[in-house]
Formats: C-alpha cells, sequence, structure tokens
C-alpha cells in the first residue's frame, strides 16, 4: 500500500464534504436528533427505573456509540455510492490503484466521517443531559474501535454487494444495520434474549462491547478480556470482509460491471 | 506502446459478447474500432483495460501479457474517456484533475493542470464545479483528465456520441492535434464514419463480437467496392450474416 495513493483518494472525499455546506450540516444533524431522543428516553428511564436508577445515562451512552457504528458504515457506503451516482466509478478501477488502496482509504474517512456527527453531539449531551461518553474513560477508545472495526465491516460487506449485484443492493446497505440492532445488545441486556439468540448474539462484537459499557458505568469495573474479546472478534469479521470484497470485485470483472455501472 | 490482441473472447451469460478477435496496433498508431451498438466494443476496450475478465484470449501490451503483468504498472501509462464516465459534480475542475493528477502519480502536477487547462480551455472555469458545466465543457474536462498522465495508451469510447456537431468537432481537432504533438497510441471505438476516417491509420470491422474486416480506410473501401466508409459500413452492417 503505498501512502500517497490512499491519500489522494481520502482527498476527493475531503473535497467532497468541505465543498458543501449542507453535507457537514446532514452529517452533525443526525447525530444530534439522536441524542435529544436517547437523552429523554433515558431520563425518564432514570427517574423511573431501578435497574437504571444508579448510572445516568447508560441508554445515552449506548445511543451514541450505536450510533458511530451505524455513521461509520452508512458513510462507508455512502461514499461508494457516491462513485456509482457520479459515474465516477470506471475512473477509479482503470486508475493505478490497488483494491487494498482503495479498502484503505474509505475505512480512514469513514472514521473522521462519523466523528465530525459523533464528537459535536456527544459534547452536546453533556450540558444538556449531564451525560458524558467519556466517563467511561479510556476503555471507550477500545469499545469504540471495536465498533469502528466492525462498522467498517458491515461497509465492506454492501459494498461487496453493490459490486456483486449492482446499485439496486442499495436498500440492503440500511436494512442490514437494523437486521443487526436486536441482537446487538444495544440497550438491554443480553439476558434478555431467547437462549438460541443468545448464542448467536455472542458471535457478534457488539454483545461484548454493549455489555461492558454496561459493566463499566454501572460496576465501576473494566473487564479488560471482554474487551480484548469484541476487538479481536471485530478483526475477523473485517477480515471475512475483506475476503469478499475481493470475491465480489473479481466477480464483476467476470459479469462486466465495472464498466457502464449505474446505466 | 504496441498492443495485440490474441484470440480474445468474452462470453456473458452463455453469449458471445467479442468472439476470438485478433488485431495488433503498432505504437503511435491510431485505430479505430468501428462497428453497430452492441457488436463488443465497449467490452474489448474494458477488457484492455482490465475491468472485464476476458473469457479466453491475451491482451498483450509492450509484449507484456496483463493476465501475469502488475496491472498498476500497465495502467499508469494508459487513460480511457468515454462520455458514459464522468467525474464527481460535486468537485470543482481543479479538484477533480488534481485527484487523478495525484492517483496516477504525475510529476509536477500543477504545471500539467495548467498546461492542460491552457490547451483544453478550461481556465474561465477550473474552479467551477464540475456538475455546473456545460456538456462541452464537461467534455474537455473528460479529455484533460484523460490525458493527465501524458498516456501512451488512450482508449476512446465513442467520445463524440450525444455531443453536438460543432463540440464533436472541438475533440475530433483537438485529438487530432494532440497526437500529432505526442507519442500516443490511440484505439477509438466510434460508429461515425467521418470520425474515424479523419482521425485513425486504421480501420478494424466489428460486427457481433467478430471483425469482419480490418485495414486502412482506403483498402476496405476498395475491397466492398463502395464510395465511402460509410457506405461500406451500412452495406456490411446490413449483409445478413454473410462474414460473421
Ligand atoms: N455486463 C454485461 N452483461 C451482459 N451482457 C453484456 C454486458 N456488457 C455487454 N453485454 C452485451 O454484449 C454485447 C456487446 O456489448 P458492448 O461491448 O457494450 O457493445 P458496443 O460497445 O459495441 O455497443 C451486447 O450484446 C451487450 O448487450
Ligand atoms: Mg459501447
Amino acid at each position: 500500500m503505498r501512502w500517497h495513493k490512499i491519500y489522494a483518494l481520502c482527498l476527493r472525499h475531503i473535497y467532497l464534504i468541505s465543498n458543501s455546506l449542507p453535507r457537514i450540516i446532514d452529517l452533525i444533524y443526525w447525530p444530534t436528533v439522536q441524542i435529544f431522543l436517547w437523552g429523554f428516553i433515558s431520563k425518564f428511564f432514570t427517574l423511573n427505573s431501578e435497574y437504571y436508577s444508579n448510572t445516568v445515562g447508560i441508554i445515552l451512552t449506548a445511543a451514541i456509540l450505536y450510533d458511530f457504528l451505524f455513521r461509520v458504515s452508512i458513510s462507508y457506503n455512502i461514499m461508494f455510492l457516491e462513485e456509482i451516482w457520479s459515474r465516477n466509478f470506471t475512473n477509479l478501477f482503470i486508475a493505478p490503484i490497488k483494491l487494498s488502496e482503495m479498502i484503505a482509504s474509505l475505512t480512514i474517512t469513514a472514521v473522521f466521517r462519523s466523528l465530525i456527527g459523533l464528537i459535536p453531539a456527544a459534547l452536546l449531551a453533556i450540558p444538556l443531559f449531564g451525560v458524558s461518553v467519556f466517563k467511561i474513560g479510556l476503555p471507550l477508545l477500545a469499545l469504540l474501535l471495536s465498533l469502528y472495526i466492525f462498522g467498517v465491516t458491515l461497509g465492506l460487506l454492501v459494498t461487496s454487494g453493490l459490486l456483486r449485484f449492482g446499485p439496486s443492493f442499495e436498500n440492503i446497505a440500511w436494512a442490514s444495520l437494523f437486521f443487526l440492532a436486536p441482537l446487538g445488545c444495544i440497550y438491554y441486556p443480553v439476558e434478555i434474549l431467547p437462549l438460541s439468540l443468545q448464542i448467536i448474539a455472542k458471535g457478534l462484537p457488539l454483545v461484548h462491547v454493549f455489555e461492558e459499557m454496561r459493566n463499566i458505568l454501572l460496576n465501576g469495573t473494566v473487564n479488560y478480556i471482554e474487551v480484548f474479546i469484541s476487538i479481536l472478534i471485530s478483526i475477523a469479521y473485517f477480515i471475512f470482509g475483506v475476503i469478499i470484497f475481493y470475491v465480489a470485485y473479481s466477480g464483476a470483472r467476470i459479469r462486466g460491471t465495472l464498466i457502464n455501472m449505474g446505466e | 506502446m504496441s498492443i495485440q490482441i490474441k484470440n480474445l473472447s468474452k462470453k456473458f451469460n452463455q453469449v458471445y459478447a467479442v468472439n476470438n478477435i485478433n488485431f495488433s496496433i503498432s505504437t503511435n498508431k491510431t485505430v479505430g474500432l468501428l462497428g453497430p451498438n452492441g457488436c463488443g466494443k465497449t467490452t474489448s476496450i474494458g477488457m484492455m483495460l482490465g475491468l472485464i475478465k476476458p473469457t479466453s484470449g491475451d491482451i498483450i501490451i509492450q509484449n507484456k501479457n496483463i493476465n501475469t503483468f502488475e496491472r498498476n504498472e500497465l495502467l499508469s501509462i494508459m487513460n480511457f474517456a468515454s462520455p458514459y464516465v464522468e467525474l464527481p459534480k460535486k468537485l470543482s475542475v481543479k479538484q477533480n484533475l488534481e485527484i487523478y493528477g495525484r492517483l496516477y502519480g504525475v510529476k509536477n502536477l500543477s504545471l500539467r493542470v495548467n498546461e492542460l487547462a491552457e490547451d483544453l480551455n478550461l481556465k474561465d472555469f477550473l474552479n467551477k464545479k464540475t456538475g455546473e458545466l456545460s456538456s462541452g465543457q464537461k467534455n474537455r474536462v473528460s479529455l484533460a483528465k484523460s490525458l493527465i498522465n501524458k498516456p501512451e495508451i488512450l482508449l476512446l469510447d465513442e467520445p463524440t456520441a450525444s455531443l453536438d456537431p460543432d463540440i464533436g468537432d472541438y475533440v475530433r481537432t483537438y485529438v487530432q492535434s494532440y497526437k500529432s504533438k505526442n507519442k500516443i497510441t490511440i484505439l477509438l471505438a466510434s460508429h461515425n464514419m467521418a470520425e474515424v476516417e479523419r482521425l485513425c491509420d486504421s480501420v478494424i470491422m466489428m460486427k457481433k463480437g467478430k471483425i469482419i474486416d480490418q485495414g486502412t480506410s482506403k483498402e476496405i473501401i476498395s475491397r466492398h467496392g463502395r464510395a465511402n466508409l460509410e457506405e461500406t459500413f451500412l452495406k456490411i452492417v446490413r449483409s445478413k450474416d454473410e462474414m460473421a
């Protein structure tokens, strides 16, 4: 991988965002709406539920973390769709760049795109609801890392679908995340799920991330093994995602969809 | 850079889009790929760019088989333009050229961008968003992108299709002058006879995935006993598979 090529690919998205104020506002708007919605829900539960009574903002913290995951994958997909919509797709695939450089640039840009929205939202939650995600402390970075890797993986998988099936696959991009949400145990402990689903859920990094987040906030202790496991699972999915992307690319070369995509 | 195509075929869903074609282009020549819609021009170009995997056959560029040779090395000396491929609309012309210049590893990039802007009259709208340009302006920007790396091989897929005659003529004139001043091998897919006759050293005629004739325009015209390339083309296209 060559950094100057990756940088050039990132530059395309940096220019896109910085050229357009509505785009920046759009990036900030949705996480902020989420904060308000979950902030009030959170406040309500804090006042009325025993489980949450000793820790303000578990729900809100979960909402912020989940939103980060969501933004990362959606960013990844949008950036790729952007190339299809603008018919720039073929130009990229005939430029002297490697697939790995393309993946790297999308992965790097996705995190910045997400943080543009998330940081203002997370800061806003402090004065508005007295909730700070930063209370999790340093382990927060590890949890975010795990979510980031998994978010990118979801982005990669949907992008592979776009390569394989064309732009009509777009809807799945959105559906896939909502499908995972119930299994992710974002807002409730894993014990709520029926046993069979618990087993499936534990194969996802999300459960480990959100269980650990609750553990930190409720008990004030950090189980580093759980954090480590969630990162490890995310990495395993990521490797799988990269393989699927290469497979989808070579399938697209056979089916001829890299030229004239979006027609 | 010379190009050799050997027994090249591509099947989509069991149907041949390109069926065992053979041709070669010598260094710094311009060759026209002529044929009706659906005859396999874009598919052939796609295979040369590595975008489409051939079902069988070989593509050899300057004695290097593109299947075995490092893809990026060949792509960096090639480029491509087609009206169906565009640059990001929300980026300015300058930003787009800068990004592609970087992707192609162009040295002294700002110099190159200025040179192209001068040559193709882009100066007045370098800082405008590409999506806001007229189709003629957009077309010049696409040409600039396709020349950003001073390609040794340029593939043009119906570059003047869907352009009004005035802009089409501008493009032809520009390509003609560019190739007279630069070392460049061009493959030009087209169904515009006048364009091919004007720009190309020789012509490859395709029909239903096969090459049915090749040579200079003069040779082809006289072989078929017609007055010009247009009539020859019509004769070939309309003949009921006598050759295909
Ligand atoms: N990706 C594809 N999948 C299936 N069929 C295709 C694909 N691309 C082209 N074809 C078919 O292959 C034939 C040649 O197409 P193409 O190379 O685009 O022709 P041309 O560029 O000469 O108009 C056509 O019949 C077309 O329908
Ligand atoms: Mg075509």
